[in-house]
């Protein structure tokens, strides 16, 4: 289990100070200065060295996103969008760094900033999230009046962070989307390339990184790369602020090493699967999108991006959603068709109609409504899905499907017979 | 998606009052010049505020006149996202988590005791403009779960019990504590963090 002492998010959960007179005895803006005195390349370098792989869902080593950042201005300013526009379900992680820690991310916006020569950082929080971005800007605001941040900071580097905010749209966590949902219009993607890192935010250079991402930077730079590095396994280091829902004693979320085990995760900071480690039915290991693993694969998978992605799922945004056997699993599978049905932004004919087309099939199934031949048919249209949209929610949609059916097409098949032998059994009577 | 449009029966007009028509040129002035157009979602979010919790036609128009936005422009901000409210909602609006990691821990008793105590049908305001309710997408307070919002504030922990406790202290003027409905302070297991005990500061 990861010490303390290694831990980054010590006021995870609120139980102490999170303004800045708090976060500094945490060491927060301690020696930042001489963390900018490293230089653009310094930082990224170290940054690179550190091995953080982003923590928004793709795992996109940091250091190189933000490498691609131009050196040289071509006269138009450049700009670090923060994704806190965390919606995938099962999450809840850059909640916690938002109200409890966020001078961690205002530190980190600073520094971020500095490396890719931004002039401002936009952090867009989701519109639910009313109280997390009170809290923030009573952040941004303290750092402002420390003079940490703003013209002719203490830092020598003229910075500034504006706190956004949209209004209910799960789709504006895509990268694009938030850019166009931040220059005021609906939240749909942008085809790609060019990429925000030559035409972003306002036709300007930008690089959108997530709250945790940012958040763990500071750190890492006092600390060196070298001890993020050593944390985790080799490609999937350092720590990582894991969320554990669904069917546990006890849900939380919890700061842990890259690589640990699925089970040994659950068991001791989440109480162990509701009546034991055997009553297990599947894992949604990385929020949502990603497919589900049976027990069989849970009980020995570790949780990190290539562990993830050798069983077919995926580490995503690391939420954990346990679901025992009391679960009617197709019917959890169905209601995350019906989200992502809600969720799409209407752009993409293959999204726009299939996401609703795979809900409505998912909810007949669900009840044992089909056609044994439909289950071909619905997986037929998941790959007509899949790849065929402008950005991932149209994968999004496919993949719990496609997982379920990977893993639990028994399930369904028996759903659909039992419905078919009740209906046939009167007339066998006669 | 689905289709969202603006209520059939629409007031005559609409003005922002003095604070937050000053509150809205602040908002404008944290973007870069001539991109006014960014303020467009907070605006419109506060003018909803003004309004009693929906967005109507007359409101539309006057933000997009104070953003040099032609009518349409604001008109498909305000119906896609779901945030706004395109029809009158209660003055408490009750928003349940239904979202499959709320689901699977009982959510559907959440939306029980909502039918029970604040009427059989979602997106209808009862007790005289006292209150609605609605199921909304993943509100991400997962390891809370079931959860939801009135307001500004999130309620979790939640079952049954707890909810028609809530609802029914609601209803009474008593204002409801936000948070954990079980004693937990925020994301920590329940009973007491499992991590960072060792953690001074």
């Amino acid at each position: 289990m990861l010490a303390d002492k290694d831990r980054i998010f010590t006021n995870l959960y609120g139980l102490k100070d999170p303004g800045l007179k708090g976060a500094r005895a945490r060491g927060d803006w301690d020696g930042t200065k001489a963390i900018l005195a490293k230089g653009r390349d310094g930082i990224i370098d170290e940054m690179k060295k550190s091995g953080l792989r982003g923590r928004g869902g793709a795992g996109f080593p940091t250091g190189l996103k933000w490498s691609f950042m131009p050196k040289q201005s071509d006269g138009r300013p450049t700009y670090l969008v923060v994704n806190a526009d965390e919606s995938e379900p099962g999450t809840c992680k850059d909640r916690d760094i938002l109200r409890h820690d966020p001078h961690k991310l205002v530190e980190g916006c600073l520094v971020a900033g500095f490396a890719m020569g931004a002039i401002a950082a936009f952090i867009y929080v989701r519109g639910e999230f009313i109280r997390e971005r009170e809290a923030l800007q009573r952040a941004v605001d303290e750092a402002y009046e420390a003079k940490l941040i703003g013209k002719n900071n203490v830092h020598g580097y003229d910075f500034d962070i504006v706190v956004h905010h949209g209004a209910g749209a799960y789709i504006c966590g895509e990268e694009t989307a938030l850019i166009e949902s931040l220059e005021g219009k609906k939240g749909m993607p942008r085809l790609k390339p060019p990429f925000p890192a030559n035409v972003g935010l306002y036709g300007c250079p930008t690089t959108v990184n997530n709250v945790e991402s940012i958040a763990v930077a500071p750190t890492i730079l006092r600390r060196g790369g070298e001890w993020f590095a050593g944390l985790g396994r080799p490609g999937n280091t350092g720590t990582k602020v894991f969320c554990i829902s669904g069917h546990v004693e006890r849900p939380c979320n919890v700061e842990e090493e890259m690589g640990l085990p699925l089970k040994e995760l659950i068991e001791k900071h989440a109480g162990g699967v509701r009546g034991g480690w055997d009553n297990l039915l599947a894992v949604i290991p990385g929020g949502s999108s990603v497919p589900l693993i049976p027990k069989d694969i849970c009980d020995t998978v570790l949780m990190d991006f290539d562990s993830l992605r050798d069983v077919k799922s995926g580490l995503g945004t690391a939420a954990v959603i346990v679901m025992d056997k009391s679960t009617d699993i197709v019917r959890a599978i169905a209601r995350l068709s019906y989200f992502y049905k809600h969720e799409s932004c209407g752009q993409c004919t293959p999204c726009r109609e299939g996401t609703g087309w795979m809900w409505r099939v998912m909810t007949r199934m669900a009840r044992g409504e089909a056609d044994v031949e439909e289950i071909d048919l619905l997986l037929e249209v998941t790959k007509q899905v899949e790849g065929h949209t402008i950005c991932a929610l149209g994968d999004a949609a496919a993949w719990p499907i496609q997982g379920l059916f990977r893993h639990f097409r028994g399930e369904v098949e028996r759903r659909i017979m039992d419905r078919k032998m009740a209906r046939a059994r009167p007339q066998a009577a006669e | 998606m689905s289709a969202r449009r603006l209520a059939a029966e629409q007031p005559a007009s609409f003005a922002f009052t003095p604070e937050n028509l000053a509150w809205a040129k602040q908002q404008i002035a944290k973007y870069p010049a001539g991109r006014q157009a960014s303020a467009i979602v907070p605006i419109i979010w506060r003018a909803q505020e003004q309004q009693g919790g929906y967005v109507t036609e007359p409101m539309l128009r006057v933000i997009g006149e104070m953003l040099g936005l032609s009518y349409i422009r604001v008109y498909e901000i305000a119906t896609f996202y779901t945030m706004f409210n395109l029809a009158p909602v209660g003055r408490h609006l009750v928003q349940v988590c239904t979202t499959t990691p709320c689901m699977l821990r009982g959510s559907d008793d959440v939306v029980a005791a909502c039918k029970k105590m604040i009427g059989p049908k979602p997106h209808t305001v009862y007790g005289e403009g006292l209150w609605s309710w609605m199921e909304v997408e993943c509100l991400g307070a997962c390891v809370n779960a079931p959860m939801l919002q009135i307001g500004s504030d999130y309620y979790e922990d939640l079952d049954a019990a707890s909810t028609e406790k809530l609802l029914a202290d609601l209803k009474s003027g008593k204002a409801p504590k936000p948070g954990s409905q079980i004693g937990r302070h925020s994301s920590e297991p329940r009973g007491g963090p499992t991590t960072l005990k060792e953690v001074k500061a």
